[in-house]
């Protein structure tokens, strides 16, 4: 049953993988990613990890991917391939990188001759079948307690870093063009004294006038708030 | 399942991801390679930490976890930026982060 899950989990998260590369629109790319995720999540249950799974989930495949969905649909989702840099050569040489990096990874991971790669892991036995102590492995539980007692420090670390990534992301993608534009961020001492709509359309056709008594009309408006009759002040 | 499977599939999964930052232009599908290359390693942190019987490789997933939210939230950021600027969304033509 295991072998089964673990197979189907695994084709899943492998052809996500590939979809993620090789899907022309950046929107089936974030659709297959999620895919993925999702697969890879099956794949952490069955590793016993069922708080990782459930963070996977909700955080990864719920949060992150709805971002990137919102990043997409803002800048528009067609790649655009052009220009001779991304020929044929250079996706063989991706590719080609692909496999040697793959075949380098297997070399270093199972030809370290780690004693327990081979088990199935400590707690379980040869039939699959969980023993006494392997109970609380990887719960909310256990994860809880371990966060607030033996990676307390990370964990406020992990909140201050997280604090800073949302300020740094206001900042970029604020309202006008991210950082270092000064046509709109600085004032000198001459845009005070003058009036509030110098060098707009409405000075140019002579509205600056009405502007102007409509304004002292309103201010008119708020100071007789107080007073008993703000209407007739207002008409005066 | 022996725990050599899990290793062989996350090695694959950080193979693709890394073979996709290379090709691919759009920064957004580069960020997504990137996460691609994350999960791979989380899969391989959360199997090692089965094998050991030992919680620490979930609290250190998770920590990954975290550190990859921020690192999308900025590179969206960044994007969002260069979207605003009318510059190209490709990073052969972003070769000069000039702003």
């Amino acid at each position: 049953m295991a072998e089964v899950v673990f197979f189907l989990a695994a084709l899943g998260a492998l052809a996500g993988a590939v979809g993620t590369v090789a899907l022309r629109n950046p929107f089936y790319s974030v659709l297959a990613l999620v895919g993925h995720l999702i697969s890879l999540a099956l794949l952490f249950l069955l590793l016993r990890a069922e708080f990782v799974a459930a963070a996977q989930v909700v955080v990864y495949a719920g949060a992150v991917m709805v971002l990137y969905m919102f990043v997409v649909a803002y800048v528009g989702g067609t790649d655009i391939q052009v220009g001779p840099l991304n020929s044929r050569t250079t996706t063989a040489g991706a590719i080609l990188f692909g496999l040697v990096l793959f075949i380098e990874l297997t070399i270093a991971i199972l030809g370290t001759g780690l004693k327990a790669l081979g088990t199935e892991g400590v707690g379980i036995g040869a039939d699959g079948v969980a023993r006494a102590g392997d109970a609380g492995f990887g719960t909310p539980e256990q994860i809880g307690e371990l966060l607030l007692t033996k990676f307390l420090l990370p964990f406020e670390l992990a909140s201050f870093l997280l604090l800073i990534a949302a300020v740094g992301a206001v900042t970029l993608a604020r309202r006008r063009g991210g950082l270092g534009d000064p046509s709109g961020s600085t004032i000198t001492p001459l845009d005070l004294l003058r009036p509030r709509h110098t060098g707009t359309m409405a000075e140019g056709v002579g509205g600056s006038r009405r502007i102007t008594s409509q304004e002292q009309e309103q201010e008119g408006v708020e100071a007789g708030v107080t007073s008993v009759r703000p209407d007739d002040e207002g008409k005066e | 399942m022996a725990i050599e499977w899990y290793l062989v599939v996350s090695a694959l999964i950080f193979s693709i991801g890394a073979g996709g930052v290379m090709t691919r232009r759009n920064p957004l599908v580069i960020l997504l390679c990137l996460e691609l290359m994350l999960n791979s390693a989380n899969l391989a942190l959360i199997a090692f930490s089965r094998m050991h019987g030992n919680a620490d490789g979930q609290i250190f997933a998770i920590m990954v976890m975290v550190v990859a939210a921020c690192e999308v939230c900025i590179g969206l950021g960044v994007i969002v930026a260069l979207y605003r600027r009318r510059l190209p969304i490709d990073v052969d033509e972003l070769r000069e982060l000039q702003g």
